[in-house]
């Protein structure tokens, strides 16, 4: 079905700014849907993955740019090295609970930051990086339509895997995780590991989204690792729904959509946007699609 | 043959001895309960057998091996499993769910299978529904098979914790007042299954309030107070035992 939308979407572009705007909203989506992983699924928090994101994005412009590495390794490489990055770091600081947590991300995600941006012999500092384009065994995918669809098919392949893994012994336990750790160990659930597991894989699937981002855009600066995105990040899975694959998606689909739909009323974009959030965390505390899911089934239902 | 020896075992928080100097060991294929007024260390006592927390002082033996200090995960795979007092149940899951996460160890928990839903996967997936099915039956659930854990009421979540422990198929079996907070009826059913559960070859570790039902099911009796084993024996022994009339009842009694 998601597979369907994608493909029928476009029928009502009317012209190469919407595949732009869709593109985004799909890699957002990617993002997203790895991250509800962590947040939604195993009930820990980050508010650092849009500084893996922007380490897959850097990864791949220096890789690719000084090195000249084939941007499909340098994607990989990118990643395999942001996944090890994030189990160093994942190993001690997911010991931590709630604020705790929040707060050790939000550290990592702050020096990756920083580092991007001072370090600016390698990474052009504050001024950014341009790049070329993705080309792989003499493809190149270059303009907004063709990203569209390699992007929507990417987006699939991830919702896929998603939905695998949480019907699977390794879904129920991140799952369990986040109802009871003590519950889980004591029936054999090796906690501290499957938080790592999650850990690393959200960070993965941000690098990832990260270097084609890079790529698609031609040229980056060291503020898509920024705090902001990253609470950007979190906002879209709490606003779609936590714990739902798809309402991650849509949440994601829905903050990348509302400035431009907003860009009309520019000067307000941020009010809206927190009195969206305020009005989600009060009257829908569980996101956007598990509410809507559980009314109509109360509805449905007839109790 | 004792399954499980526990050797001068003490824990501290802060200067309060919690459990201080215990030594009892249980006998495979029994029903041994561990019984004592509030905070005599009940709790503590199954928090230090499990691995939830570790001992100050003295050890911990299953099956002759030395667990003390080992993580709750570790001994699960062991063979020992165990229910809580205030429920530790994953309202985030369904009911069934809940128990398939109890048979974790017995399934394919790789990576990249699961992510792939490879058959091989998949299919031991479909024999653990089933199997989990059987047990929430066991237990008594039947009618809460396609159930949210969240909407299910306290006497049945108690024996969800039951069905999940079992699913982890354990030697031994640890359960911290199964009946607590339930009425006559429902604890006489808890009662049932903890004697199908025995019956099923389990050594039961049982720690329980509710003297009628530890008089009756069990083969075995610890009686703890302010930590320190008050006495031991039979059901008949422990009711007969000064100490332990002094302690429920008080010394005028």
């Amino acid at each position: 079905m998601l597979a369907i939308i994608i493909a029928s979407a476009p029928l009502g572009f009317s012209n190469t700014y919407f595949y732009d705007v869709g593109v985004n909203a799909m890699f957002n989506a990617i993002v997203c849907v790895g991250l509800n992983l962590l947040i939604g699924y195993a009930g820990q928090i980050s508010l650092g993955h849009a500084g893996f994101f922007a380490l897959g994005a850097y990864g791949s412009a220096i890789l690719t740019v000084t090195y000249g590495v084939p941007p499909i390794v340098a994607m990989l490489l990118s990643a395999a090295v942001v996944g090890l990055l994030a189990f160093v770091v994942g190993r001690p600081i997911l010991k931590l609970k709630g604020h705790y947590l929040a707060m050790a991300t939000l550290g990592i995600g702050i020096i990756i930051h920083i580092v991007l941006k001072t370090e600016s012999k390698i990474t052009g500092g504050p001024d950014g990086m341009s790049l070329d384009n993705f080309s792989m065994l003499g493809f190149t995918i270059m303009g907004d339509r063709m990203w569209y669809w390699v992007s929507g098919v990417l987006l699939v392949l991830t919702v896929w895997l998603a939905l695998n893994l949480i019907d699977s012994p390794v879904g129920r336990a991140l799952r369990a995780v986040h109802g009871s750790e003590v519950g889980a160990e004591v029936v054999g659930v090796d906690t501290s590991s499957y938080k790592v597991l999650v850990f690393v894989v959200s960070a993965v699937f941000a690098s990832i989204v990260g270097s084609l981002f890079a790529h698609k855009n031609g040229f980056i600066t060291p503020d898509i690792g920024s705090f902001f995105h990253s609470v950007e990040l979190v906002t879209m899975v709490v606003l779609g729904g936590m714990a739902s694959i798809f309402g991650a998606l849509i949440g994601a689909v829905i903050l990348t959509l509302l400035p431009q739909i907003l860009a009309a009323v520019e000067q307000y974009e941020a009010m809206i946007l927190g009195a969206i959030m305020m009005g989600t965390m009060i009257f829908m505390p569980k996101g956007l699609l598990p509410s809507i899911v559980s009314s109509v089934k109360r509805l449905g239902g007839g109790r | 043959m004792s399954l499980l020896k526990v050797e001068s075992l003490s824990k501290e928080f802060g200067g309060v001895h919690a459990v201080e100097n215990l030594t009892f060991s249980v006998e495979a294929g029994h029903i041994h309960s561990i019984i004592g007024p509030n905070g005599a260390g009940k709790t503590t006592l199954f928090n230090l057998i499990t691995g939830v927390y570790t001992p100050s002082s003295g050890r911990v033996l299953f099956q002759d091996r030395l667990v003390s200090g080992m993580k709750p995960y570790e001994l699960a795979a062991m063979g020992m499993s165990r229910t809580f007092q205030n429920l530790q149940i994953f309202f985030n899951m369904k009911a069934i769910e809940n128990v398939m996460v109890g048979s974790h160890l017995h399934l394919d928990r790789r990576f990249l299978p699961s992510l792939l839903r490879l058959p091989t996967v998949t299919r031991k997936d479909r024999e653990c529904r089933a199997s989990c099915a059987g047990l929430m039956e066991f237990v008594g659930l039947n009618k809460y098979l396609d159930a949210d854990a969240a909407s299910m009421p306290y006497g049945a979540l108690k024996r969800l914790e039951i069905a999940r422990a079992l699913a982890a198929k354990p030697k031994i079996l640890l359960l911290d007042e199964p009946a607590a907070g339930l009425n006559a009826t429902e604890s006489r059913e808890i009662d049932e299954v903890i004697k199908r559960v025995a019956a099923s070859g389990i050594t039961v570790v049982l720690v329980e309030h509710d003297m009628k039902m530890v008089m009756g099911i069990s083969d075995q009796i610890t009686a703890l107070d302010y930590g320190r084993k008050l006495a031991e024996g039979t059901p008949a022994e422990v009711r007969e035992n000064p100490d332990v009339v002094n302690a429920y009842l008080g010394a005028h009694a």
